[in-house]
Protein backbone atom coordinates (compact mmCIF):
# COMPACT_ATOMS: atom_id res chain seq x y z
CA UNK A 1 0.00 0.00 0.00
CA UNK A 2 1.08 3.50 -0.59
CA UNK A 3 2.22 5.95 2.12
CA UNK A 4 -0.68 8.31 1.75
CA UNK A 5 -3.07 5.89 1.92
CA UNK A 6 -1.88 4.38 5.26
CA UNK A 7 -1.45 7.56 6.76
CA UNK A 8 -4.95 8.67 5.99
CA UNK A 9 -6.44 5.38 7.52
CA UNK A 10 -4.07 6.07 10.25
CA UNK A 11 -5.36 9.41 10.13
CA UNK A 12 -9.19 8.57 10.13
CA UNK A 13 -9.02 5.98 13.25
CA UNK A 14 -6.87 8.47 15.59
CA UNK A 15 -10.26 11.02 14.50
CA UNK A 16 -12.58 8.92 15.66
CA UNK A 17 -10.34 7.62 18.72
CA UNK A 18 -10.02 11.58 19.82
CA UNK A 19 -13.55 12.21 19.53
CA UNK A 20 -14.66 9.40 21.29
CA UNK A 21 -12.32 10.39 24.27
CA UNK A 22 -13.52 13.73 23.89
CA UNK A 23 -17.55 12.39 24.21
CA UNK A 24 -16.67 10.35 27.05
CA UNK A 25 -14.36 12.42 28.92
CA UNK A 26 -16.69 14.77 29.38
CA UNK A 27 -19.20 12.14 30.41
CA UNK A 28 -16.50 11.11 32.77
CA UNK A 29 -16.22 14.99 34.16
CA UNK A 30 -19.64 15.12 35.19
CA UNK A 31 -19.56 11.43 36.30
CA UNK A 32 -16.44 12.50 38.45
CA UNK A 33 -17.72 16.05 39.56
CA UNK A 34 -21.18 14.74 40.68
CA UNK A 35 -19.40 12.12 43.13
CA UNK A 36 -17.14 14.34 44.59
CA UNK A 37 -19.73 16.82 44.78
CA UNK A 38 -22.19 13.71 46.57
CA UNK A 39 -24.29 13.56 43.44
CA UNK A 40 -24.84 10.85 41.28
CA UNK A 41 -23.68 12.58 38.18
CA UNK A 42 -25.30 12.16 34.69
CA UNK A 43 -27.23 8.32 34.61
CA UNK A 44 -30.44 9.20 32.85
CA UNK A 45 -29.32 8.35 29.16
CA UNK A 46 -28.25 4.43 28.44
CA UNK A 47 -27.42 2.39 30.90
CA UNK A 48 -24.90 4.43 33.40
CA UNK A 49 -25.39 7.57 31.28
CA UNK A 50 -23.36 6.23 28.81
CA UNK A 51 -25.31 7.50 25.69
CA UNK A 52 -25.19 11.03 27.14
CA UNK A 53 -22.66 12.14 24.53
CA UNK A 54 -24.64 11.24 21.94
CA UNK A 55 -27.75 13.03 23.59
CA UNK A 56 -25.61 16.41 24.04
CA UNK A 57 -24.33 16.33 20.79
CA UNK A 58 -27.90 15.76 19.27
CA UNK A 59 -29.25 18.55 21.33
CA UNK A 60 -26.01 20.69 20.10
CA UNK A 61 -26.47 20.04 16.61
CA UNK A 62 -29.95 21.06 16.21
CA UNK A 63 -29.72 24.40 18.46
CA UNK A 64 -30.05 27.77 16.51
CA UNK A 65 -26.46 28.71 15.22
CA UNK A 66 -26.69 32.53 16.23
CA UNK A 67 -24.39 35.86 15.42
CA UNK A 68 -25.06 38.72 16.24
CA UNK A 69 -25.40 41.74 14.08
CA UNK A 70 -22.52 43.58 15.74
CA UNK A 71 -20.05 40.42 14.83
CA UNK A 72 -17.55 40.28 12.14
CA UNK A 73 -19.29 37.38 10.53
CA UNK A 74 -16.02 35.57 8.81
CA UNK A 75 -14.10 35.76 11.42
CA UNK A 76 -17.02 34.67 14.06
CA UNK A 77 -17.34 31.62 12.11
CA UNK A 78 -14.04 30.94 11.06
CA UNK A 79 -12.86 30.75 14.84
CA UNK A 80 -14.13 27.86 16.24
CA UNK A 81 -12.58 25.92 13.24
CA UNK A 82 -9.11 27.46 13.88
CA UNK A 83 -9.13 25.76 17.72
CA UNK A 84 -10.51 22.68 16.84
CA UNK A 85 -7.93 22.23 13.61
CA UNK A 86 -5.40 23.27 15.87
CA UNK A 87 -6.49 21.18 18.78
CA UNK A 88 -6.72 17.88 16.24
CA UNK A 89 -3.52 18.49 14.38
CA UNK A 90 -1.08 17.94 17.35
CA UNK A 91 -1.96 14.27 17.17
CA UNK A 92 -0.26 14.02 13.45
CA UNK A 93 2.95 13.76 15.88
CA UNK A 94 2.26 11.94 18.75
CA UNK A 95 3.30 8.79 19.19
CA UNK A 96 1.14 5.91 21.24
CA UNK A 97 3.32 3.04 21.36
CA UNK A 98 6.96 2.31 20.98
CA UNK A 99 6.94 2.76 17.17
CA UNK A 100 10.07 0.58 15.86
CA UNK A 101 8.34 1.09 12.26
CA UNK A 102 6.27 3.94 13.18
CA UNK A 103 3.14 1.96 13.48
CA UNK A 104 2.21 3.78 16.42
CA UNK A 105 1.94 7.52 15.03
CA UNK A 106 1.15 8.96 11.94
CA UNK A 107 4.65 11.10 11.50
CA UNK A 108 7.24 11.27 13.20
CA UNK A 109 8.69 14.35 13.42
CA UNK A 110 12.45 14.29 14.29
CA UNK A 111 11.67 18.07 15.95
CA UNK A 112 8.67 17.30 17.70
CA UNK A 113 8.74 18.89 20.48
CA UNK A 114 8.73 22.45 18.65
CA UNK A 115 5.84 21.20 16.12
CA UNK A 116 3.86 20.93 19.24
CA UNK A 117 5.10 24.28 20.29
CA UNK A 118 4.20 26.04 17.42
CA UNK A 119 0.93 24.04 16.60
CA UNK A 120 0.14 24.73 20.00
CA UNK A 121 0.00 28.44 20.14
CA UNK A 122 -1.76 28.97 17.15
CA UNK A 123 -4.60 27.53 19.06
CA UNK A 124 -4.59 30.75 20.96
CA UNK A 125 -5.82 32.72 17.85
CA UNK A 126 -9.31 30.46 17.81
CA UNK A 127 -10.01 32.01 21.13
CA UNK A 128 -9.26 35.73 20.48
CA UNK A 129 -10.37 35.86 17.42
CA UNK A 130 -13.58 34.34 18.49
CA UNK A 131 -14.18 36.26 21.20
CA UNK A 132 -12.97 39.96 19.55
CA UNK A 133 -15.34 39.48 16.08
CA UNK A 134 -18.17 38.54 18.62
CA UNK A 135 -18.53 41.99 18.94
CA UNK A 136 -19.40 42.96 22.31
CA UNK A 137 -17.78 43.40 25.77
CA UNK A 138 -17.81 39.85 27.70
CA UNK A 139 -16.25 38.13 24.41
CA UNK A 140 -13.75 40.67 24.37
CA UNK A 141 -12.56 40.67 27.97
CA UNK A 142 -12.21 37.01 28.29
CA UNK A 143 -10.26 36.96 24.54
CA UNK A 144 -8.11 39.79 26.00
CA UNK A 145 -7.54 37.65 29.39
CA UNK A 146 -6.70 34.39 27.12
CA UNK A 147 -4.30 36.31 25.35
CA UNK A 148 -2.15 37.78 27.89
CA UNK A 149 -3.15 34.15 30.31
CA UNK A 150 -1.76 31.99 26.88
CA UNK A 151 1.52 33.74 26.35
CA UNK A 152 2.36 34.65 30.22
CA UNK A 153 2.30 30.63 30.92
CA UNK A 154 3.48 29.48 27.38
CA UNK A 155 6.79 30.59 28.50
CA UNK A 156 6.89 28.55 31.90
CA UNK A 157 5.67 25.80 29.43
CA UNK A 158 8.08 25.95 27.48
CA UNK A 159 11.22 26.23 29.49
CA UNK A 160 10.30 23.31 31.32
CA UNK A 161 10.28 21.35 28.25
CA UNK A 162 13.86 22.11 27.58
CA UNK A 163 14.88 20.87 30.59
CA UNK A 164 13.95 17.69 29.44
CA UNK A 165 15.21 18.44 25.95
CA UNK A 166 18.76 18.76 27.45
CA UNK A 167 18.46 15.59 29.62
CA UNK A 168 17.17 13.57 26.38
CA UNK A 169 19.21 15.23 24.02
CA UNK A 170 16.75 14.93 21.27
CA UNK A 171 13.65 16.83 20.07
CA UNK A 172 11.67 13.83 18.72
CA UNK A 173 8.99 12.33 21.05
CA UNK A 174 10.21 9.20 19.90
CA UNK A 175 13.69 10.04 21.47
CA UNK A 176 12.33 11.49 24.74
CA UNK A 177 10.68 8.49 25.33
CA UNK A 178 13.10 6.17 24.34
CA UNK A 179 15.32 8.10 26.81
CA UNK A 180 13.62 7.44 29.50
CA UNK A 181 13.56 3.53 29.43
CA UNK A 182 15.98 3.65 33.30
CA UNK A 183 14.69 6.73 35.05
CA UNK A 184 11.27 8.43 33.74
CA UNK A 185 12.20 12.51 34.04
CA UNK A 186 9.46 13.09 36.63
CA UNK A 187 12.39 12.05 39.03
CA UNK A 188 15.18 13.84 37.74
CA UNK A 189 12.87 17.16 36.19
CA UNK A 190 10.72 17.31 39.39
CA UNK A 191 10.46 21.29 39.39
CA UNK A 192 10.07 20.82 35.50
CA UNK A 193 7.05 18.62 36.21
CA UNK A 194 5.55 20.53 38.41
CA UNK A 195 5.57 23.88 36.23
CA UNK A 196 4.23 21.86 33.53
CA UNK A 197 1.30 20.54 34.93
CA UNK A 198 0.26 23.89 36.65
CA UNK A 199 1.28 25.39 32.94
CA UNK A 200 -0.58 22.84 31.11
CA UNK A 201 -4.03 23.70 33.30
CA UNK A 202 -3.65 27.58 32.13
CA UNK A 203 -3.21 26.48 28.77
CA UNK A 204 -6.29 24.83 28.26
CA UNK A 205 -8.33 27.18 30.23
CA UNK A 206 -9.36 25.05 33.02
CA UNK A 207 -10.14 25.54 36.15
CA UNK A 208 -8.19 27.41 38.86
CA UNK A 209 -7.43 28.82 35.56
CA UNK A 210 -10.20 29.45 33.71
CA UNK A 211 -10.69 33.26 33.75
CA UNK A 212 -11.28 32.77 29.85
CA UNK A 213 -14.79 31.74 30.48
CA UNK A 214 -15.39 32.85 34.20
CA UNK A 215 -19.03 32.74 34.71
CA UNK A 216 -18.61 35.25 37.55
CA UNK A 217 -17.07 37.52 35.99
CA UNK A 218 -17.38 37.40 32.18
CA UNK A 219 -21.04 35.52 31.69
CA UNK A 220 -19.30 32.75 29.62
CA UNK A 221 -15.78 35.10 28.48
CA UNK A 222 -14.95 34.37 24.82
CA UNK A 223 -18.27 31.87 24.02
CA UNK A 224 -20.80 34.12 25.23
CA UNK A 225 -22.07 34.33 21.84
CA UNK A 226 -21.44 31.27 20.19
CA UNK A 227 -24.46 28.74 20.52
CA UNK A 228 -25.33 25.18 18.61
CA UNK A 229 -22.42 23.41 17.01
CA UNK A 230 -19.67 26.24 16.52
CA UNK A 231 -19.68 26.83 20.33
CA UNK A 232 -19.65 23.05 20.75
CA UNK A 233 -16.45 23.01 18.20
CA UNK A 234 -15.11 25.04 21.33
CA UNK A 235 -16.29 22.57 23.43
CA UNK A 236 -14.19 19.84 21.53
CA UNK A 237 -11.63 21.94 21.18
CA UNK A 238 -10.66 22.51 25.16
CA UNK A 239 -11.14 18.78 25.54
CA UNK A 240 -9.33 18.02 23.03
CA UNK A 241 -6.68 19.95 24.58
CA UNK A 242 -6.78 18.52 27.56
CA UNK A 243 -6.36 15.19 26.39
CA UNK A 244 -3.18 16.64 24.18
CA UNK A 245 -1.46 17.73 27.63
CA UNK A 246 -2.33 14.68 29.19
CA UNK A 247 -0.22 12.65 26.56
CA UNK A 248 2.04 15.33 26.22
CA UNK A 249 2.83 15.61 30.25
CA UNK A 250 2.90 11.00 30.05
CA UNK A 251 5.28 11.42 26.64
CA UNK A 252 7.67 13.92 28.46
CA UNK A 253 7.75 12.90 32.03
CA UNK A 254 5.76 9.64 32.85
CA UNK A 255 8.14 7.67 30.67
CA UNK A 256 5.18 7.49 27.72
CA UNK A 257 4.60 3.91 26.51
CA UNK A 258 7.32 2.63 29.12
CA UNK A 259 6.30 -0.05 31.71
CA UNK A 260 6.00 1.49 35.36
CA UNK A 261 8.17 0.37 38.48
CA UNK A 262 9.95 -2.59 36.10
CA UNK A 263 6.71 -4.11 35.12
CA UNK A 264 8.68 -5.03 31.65
CA UNK A 265 7.84 -8.83 32.17
CA UNK A 266 3.81 -8.17 32.40
CA UNK A 267 4.18 -8.16 28.16
CA UNK A 268 1.14 -5.26 28.90
CA UNK A 269 1.29 -3.44 25.17
CA UNK A 270 2.92 -0.22 25.72
CA UNK A 271 -0.28 1.85 24.54
CA UNK A 272 -2.15 0.35 27.60
CA UNK A 273 0.36 1.93 29.94
CA UNK A 274 -0.02 5.18 27.85
CA UNK A 275 -3.61 4.85 27.94
CA UNK A 276 -3.31 4.61 31.58
CA UNK A 277 -0.91 7.21 31.95
CA UNK A 278 -2.95 9.94 29.96
CA UNK A 279 -6.19 8.91 32.04
CA UNK A 280 -4.40 9.59 35.57
CA UNK A 281 -3.62 13.12 34.03
CA UNK A 282 -7.19 13.57 32.59
CA UNK A 283 -8.43 12.68 36.40
CA UNK A 284 -5.94 14.65 37.61
CA UNK A 285 -7.72 17.65 35.74
CA UNK A 286 -11.50 17.02 36.96
CA UNK A 287 -9.89 16.27 40.23
CA UNK A 288 -8.58 19.71 40.44
CA UNK A 289 -11.73 21.08 38.62
CA UNK A 290 -13.52 19.61 41.61
CA UNK A 291 -11.20 20.89 44.14
CA UNK A 292 -9.81 24.76 43.57
CA UNK A 293 -11.83 28.01 43.41
CA UNK A 294 -11.02 30.67 40.39
CA UNK A 295 -7.84 32.30 40.55
CA UNK A 296 -7.65 36.04 40.69
CA UNK A 297 -6.46 37.56 37.26
CA UNK A 298 -3.89 40.16 39.27
CA UNK A 299 -2.81 36.74 40.58
CA UNK A 300 -2.49 34.54 37.71
CA UNK A 301 -0.28 36.73 36.37
CA UNK A 302 1.68 37.84 39.02
CA UNK A 303 2.17 33.66 39.42
CA UNK A 304 2.95 32.95 36.29
CA UNK A 305 5.72 36.19 35.60
CA UNK A 306 7.06 36.00 39.33
CA UNK A 307 7.02 32.47 40.70
CA UNK A 308 6.58 29.97 37.55
CA UNK A 309 9.00 31.89 35.13
CA UNK A 310 11.57 32.06 37.04
CA UNK A 311 11.28 28.53 38.94
CA UNK A 312 11.55 27.51 35.05
CA UNK A 313 14.48 29.63 34.44
CA UNK A 314 16.09 27.84 37.64
CA UNK A 315 15.69 24.49 36.62
CA UNK A 316 17.09 24.59 33.53
CA UNK A 317 20.16 26.63 34.66
CA UNK A 318 20.50 23.72 37.50
CA UNK A 319 19.78 20.68 34.84
CA UNK A 320 22.44 22.71 32.11
CA UNK A 321 25.12 23.06 34.50
CA UNK A 322 24.33 18.97 35.77
CA UNK A 323 24.78 17.76 32.45
CA UNK A 324 27.36 19.90 31.16
CA UNK A 325 29.44 18.82 33.64
CA UNK A 326 28.46 14.79 34.46
CA UNK A 327 27.18 14.03 30.78
CA UNK A 328 23.61 12.62 30.01
CA UNK B 1 8.20 30.78 52.28
CA UNK B 2 6.32 29.44 55.20
CA UNK B 3 3.16 31.16 53.47
CA UNK B 4 3.72 29.00 50.27
CA UNK B 5 4.54 26.01 51.68
CA UNK B 6 1.31 26.17 53.73
CA UNK B 7 -0.39 27.13 50.45
CA UNK B 8 0.79 23.96 48.99
CA UNK B 9 -0.19 22.22 52.05
CA UNK B 10 -4.12 23.62 51.79
CA UNK B 11 -4.34 22.44 47.80
CA UNK B 12 -3.49 19.05 48.84
CA UNK B 13 -5.69 18.86 52.06
CA UNK B 14 -8.87 20.06 49.67
CA UNK B 15 -7.70 17.54 46.69
CA UNK B 16 -7.33 14.76 49.63
CA UNK B 17 -10.90 15.89 50.47
CA UNK B 18 -12.89 15.67 47.49
CA UNK B 19 -10.97 12.75 46.37
CA UNK B 20 -12.06 11.28 49.81
CA UNK B 21 -15.94 12.51 49.09
CA UNK B 22 -15.62 10.35 45.61
CA UNK B 23 -16.43 6.84 47.74
CA UNK B 24 -18.72 8.67 49.91
CA UNK B 25 -22.56 7.34 50.15
CA UNK B 26 -24.24 9.86 47.94
CA UNK B 27 -27.75 10.60 49.57
CA UNK B 28 -29.48 10.97 46.28
CA UNK B 29 -32.81 9.11 45.81
CA UNK B 30 -32.94 9.05 42.26
CA UNK B 31 -36.75 10.36 42.69
CA UNK B 32 -38.76 9.19 39.37
CA UNK B 33 -37.96 5.68 39.58
CA UNK B 34 -37.48 5.49 43.52
CA UNK B 35 -39.52 7.45 45.91
CA UNK B 36 -38.35 8.79 49.19
CA UNK B 37 -40.36 7.10 52.44
CA UNK B 38 -42.23 9.70 54.48
CA UNK B 39 -43.80 10.68 57.74
CA UNK B 40 -47.38 8.32 57.80
CA UNK B 41 -48.97 11.39 58.47
CA UNK B 42 -47.99 13.21 54.97
CA UNK B 43 -50.19 15.81 53.59
CA UNK B 44 -50.87 15.00 50.28
CA UNK B 45 -53.80 14.32 48.03
CA UNK B 46 -57.14 14.47 49.78
CA UNK B 47 -59.44 11.71 50.06
CA UNK B 48 -63.49 11.13 50.84
CA UNK B 49 -63.70 7.82 52.82
CA UNK B 50 -66.74 5.86 53.56
CA UNK B 51 -68.25 3.73 56.19
CA UNK B 52 -67.67 -0.01 55.62
CA UNK B 53 -71.34 -0.66 55.03
CA UNK B 54 -70.03 1.35 51.70
CA UNK B 55 -72.15 5.21 52.68
CA UNK B 56 -70.10 7.89 52.28
CA UNK B 57 -68.66 9.80 55.35
CA UNK B 58 -69.77 13.41 54.09
CA UNK B 59 -72.84 14.57 55.82
CA UNK B 60 -72.49 17.82 53.36
CA UNK B 61 -71.67 20.27 57.05
CA UNK B 62 -69.55 22.16 54.70
CA UNK B 63 -66.91 22.59 57.89
CA UNK B 64 -64.18 21.91 56.20
CA UNK B 65 -64.86 24.48 53.63
CA UNK B 66 -65.49 27.13 55.80
CA UNK B 67 -62.15 25.84 58.16
CA UNK B 68 -59.95 26.01 54.62
CA UNK B 69 -57.80 29.15 54.80
CA UNK B 70 -57.19 29.16 51.22
CA UNK B 71 -60.46 29.03 49.81
CA UNK B 72 -59.71 25.46 47.99
CA UNK B 73 -63.26 23.55 49.10
CA UNK B 74 -66.41 23.95 47.61
CA UNK B 75 -69.32 21.28 49.51
CA UNK B 76 -73.05 21.89 48.04
CA UNK B 77 -75.07 19.45 50.75
CA UNK B 78 -78.20 17.56 49.42
CA UNK B 79 -80.91 16.13 51.59
CA UNK B 80 -80.64 12.56 51.50
CA UNK B 81 -83.81 11.03 50.49
CA UNK B 82 -84.97 7.21 52.36
CA UNK B 83 -84.97 5.35 49.06
CA UNK B 84 -81.38 6.37 48.15
CA UNK B 85 -79.43 6.88 51.25
CA UNK B 86 -76.24 7.90 50.34
CA UNK B 87 -74.75 8.70 53.59
CA UNK B 88 -75.79 7.73 57.22
CA UNK B 89 -76.89 11.47 58.38
CA UNK B 90 -79.75 13.58 56.93
CA UNK B 91 -77.58 15.26 54.31
CA UNK B 92 -75.09 14.11 51.96
CA UNK B 93 -72.59 16.08 49.66
CA UNK B 94 -73.99 16.64 46.70
CA UNK B 95 -70.94 18.51 44.87
CA UNK B 96 -67.10 18.12 46.61
CA UNK B 97 -64.66 19.80 44.71
CA UNK B 98 -61.20 20.47 46.38
CA UNK B 99 -59.08 22.66 43.84
CA UNK B 100 -55.50 21.31 44.68
CA UNK B 101 -53.82 24.70 42.73
CA UNK B 102 -55.06 26.37 45.54
CA UNK B 103 -55.17 24.24 48.36
CA UNK B 104 -52.04 24.49 50.86
CA UNK B 105 -52.12 20.97 52.45
CA UNK B 106 -52.29 22.28 55.73
CA UNK B 107 -55.03 20.08 56.78
CA UNK B 108 -57.39 22.11 58.48
CA UNK B 109 -60.54 20.39 56.39
CA UNK B 110 -59.10 17.20 57.93
CA UNK B 111 -59.00 18.84 61.55
CA UNK B 112 -62.83 20.20 60.86
CA UNK B 113 -64.20 17.58 59.53
CA UNK B 114 -66.69 15.61 62.51
CA UNK B 115 -67.13 12.29 60.46
CA UNK B 116 -63.70 11.86 59.55
CA UNK B 117 -64.75 11.96 55.81
CA UNK B 118 -61.94 14.26 54.48
CA UNK B 119 -58.38 12.96 54.92
CA UNK B 120 -55.22 14.01 53.22
CA UNK B 121 -53.30 10.54 51.98
CA UNK B 122 -49.61 10.51 51.03
CA UNK B 123 -49.90 10.74 47.46
CA UNK B 124 -48.20 13.74 46.22
CA UNK B 125 -47.76 12.91 42.50
CA UNK B 126 -51.08 15.03 40.77
CA UNK B 127 -49.09 17.33 38.37
CA UNK B 128 -51.20 18.24 35.06
CA UNK B 129 -50.76 20.08 32.26
CA UNK B 130 -54.20 21.46 32.41
CA UNK B 131 -55.58 23.64 35.15
CA UNK B 132 -58.98 22.53 35.19
CA UNK B 133 -57.81 18.79 35.51
CA UNK B 134 -56.48 19.46 39.01
CA UNK B 135 -59.93 20.59 40.41
CA UNK B 136 -61.00 17.32 42.04
CA UNK B 137 -64.08 16.72 42.33
CA UNK B 138 -66.10 13.63 43.87
CA UNK B 139 -65.62 11.41 41.24
CA UNK B 140 -61.79 11.20 42.09
CA UNK B 141 -61.96 12.09 45.20
CA UNK B 142 -64.30 9.50 46.76
CA UNK B 143 -62.68 6.28 47.47
CA UNK B 144 -64.14 3.72 44.69
CA UNK B 145 -66.51 1.50 46.70
CA UNK B 146 -64.06 -1.39 45.82
CA UNK B 147 -61.28 -0.12 47.19
CA UNK B 148 -62.28 -0.55 50.08
CA UNK B 149 -63.42 2.64 53.13
CA UNK B 150 -59.54 4.29 53.07
CA UNK B 151 -57.75 5.07 55.62
CA UNK B 152 -57.96 7.51 58.43
CA UNK B 153 -54.51 9.39 58.44
CA UNK B 154 -53.15 7.85 61.98
CA UNK B 155 -54.45 4.55 60.96
CA UNK B 156 -52.30 4.41 58.45
CA UNK B 157 -48.54 2.79 57.93
CA UNK B 158 -45.26 4.26 57.46
CA UNK B 159 -44.57 4.53 54.06
CA UNK B 160 -46.23 5.51 50.55
CA UNK B 161 -48.94 4.26 48.67
CA UNK B 162 -47.89 1.02 47.18
CA UNK B 163 -49.23 1.91 43.74
CA UNK B 164 -46.31 5.00 43.76
CA UNK B 165 -43.71 2.64 42.69
CA UNK B 166 -40.52 1.60 44.76
CA UNK B 167 -38.99 3.24 47.96
CA UNK B 168 -35.98 4.07 48.91
CA UNK B 169 -34.21 1.49 51.29
CA UNK B 170 -34.12 4.15 54.00
CA UNK B 171 -34.30 2.94 57.37
CA UNK B 172 -37.62 4.59 58.54
CA UNK B 173 -37.16 6.57 61.21
CA UNK B 174 -41.01 7.73 62.38
CA UNK B 175 -42.76 5.24 64.86
CA UNK B 176 -46.03 5.89 64.09
CA UNK B 177 -47.34 5.39 67.36
CA UNK B 178 -44.12 8.13 69.19
CA UNK B 179 -44.81 10.40 65.66
CA UNK B 180 -48.57 10.68 67.20
CA UNK B 181 -47.57 11.26 70.64
CA UNK B 182 -44.98 14.00 70.07
CA UNK B 183 -47.31 16.16 68.48
CA UNK B 184 -50.14 17.89 70.43
CA UNK B 185 -52.42 18.00 67.08
CA UNK B 186 -51.44 13.85 67.40
CA UNK B 187 -52.84 13.22 71.09
CA UNK B 188 -55.98 15.11 70.00
CA UNK B 189 -56.35 13.07 67.15
CA UNK B 190 -56.20 10.12 69.57
CA UNK B 191 -58.79 11.12 71.64
CA UNK B 192 -60.71 11.74 68.70
CA UNK B 193 -60.15 8.42 67.43
CA UNK B 194 -60.96 6.80 70.41
CA UNK B 195 -64.78 8.78 70.18
CA UNK B 196 -65.32 7.78 66.77
CA UNK B 197 -64.53 4.17 67.56
CA UNK B 198 -67.90 4.48 69.92
CA UNK B 199 -69.29 6.16 66.93
CA UNK B 200 -68.52 3.66 64.51
CA UNK B 201 -70.27 0.98 66.95
CA UNK B 202 -73.31 3.50 67.22
CA UNK B 203 -73.57 2.89 63.44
Amino acid sequence: MPDWIIILIKSAILLLVVVTTFAYSMLAERKVLGWMQLRPGPNRVGPWGLMQPAADAAKLILKEDLTPRTADPLIYRLAPFISLLTAFSVYAIIPFGASSAGTWAIGNVNAGILFLLAITSIGVYGITLGGWASGSKYPLLGSVRATAQMISYELGMSLSFIGVLILAGTTSLDGIVNAQAKWWFVVPQFIGFIVYIITAVAETNRVPFDLVEAETELVAGFHTEYSGLRFGLFFIAEYVNMLTVSCIASLLFLGGWNAPFGLDNLHVPGVIWFIIKVGFFMFFYMWLRATLPRFRYDRLMAFGWKFLLPLATLNLVVTAIIVAYMGH
Amino acid sequence: MRKQLYNVGAILKGLSITFKFMFAKRPTIEYPSIKKQHAPRFHGLHELRRYADGKERCIGCELCSSACPANAITVIGAENSPENRKSPGERHAARYEIDELRCIFCGMCEEACPTDAIVLTPRFEMSDYRRGALIYSKDRLLVPPEAGVGTAPDERPNGIPADLGRVAEVKSTVDVDEGYNATNRGQVLKVQRKGLAILKRDD
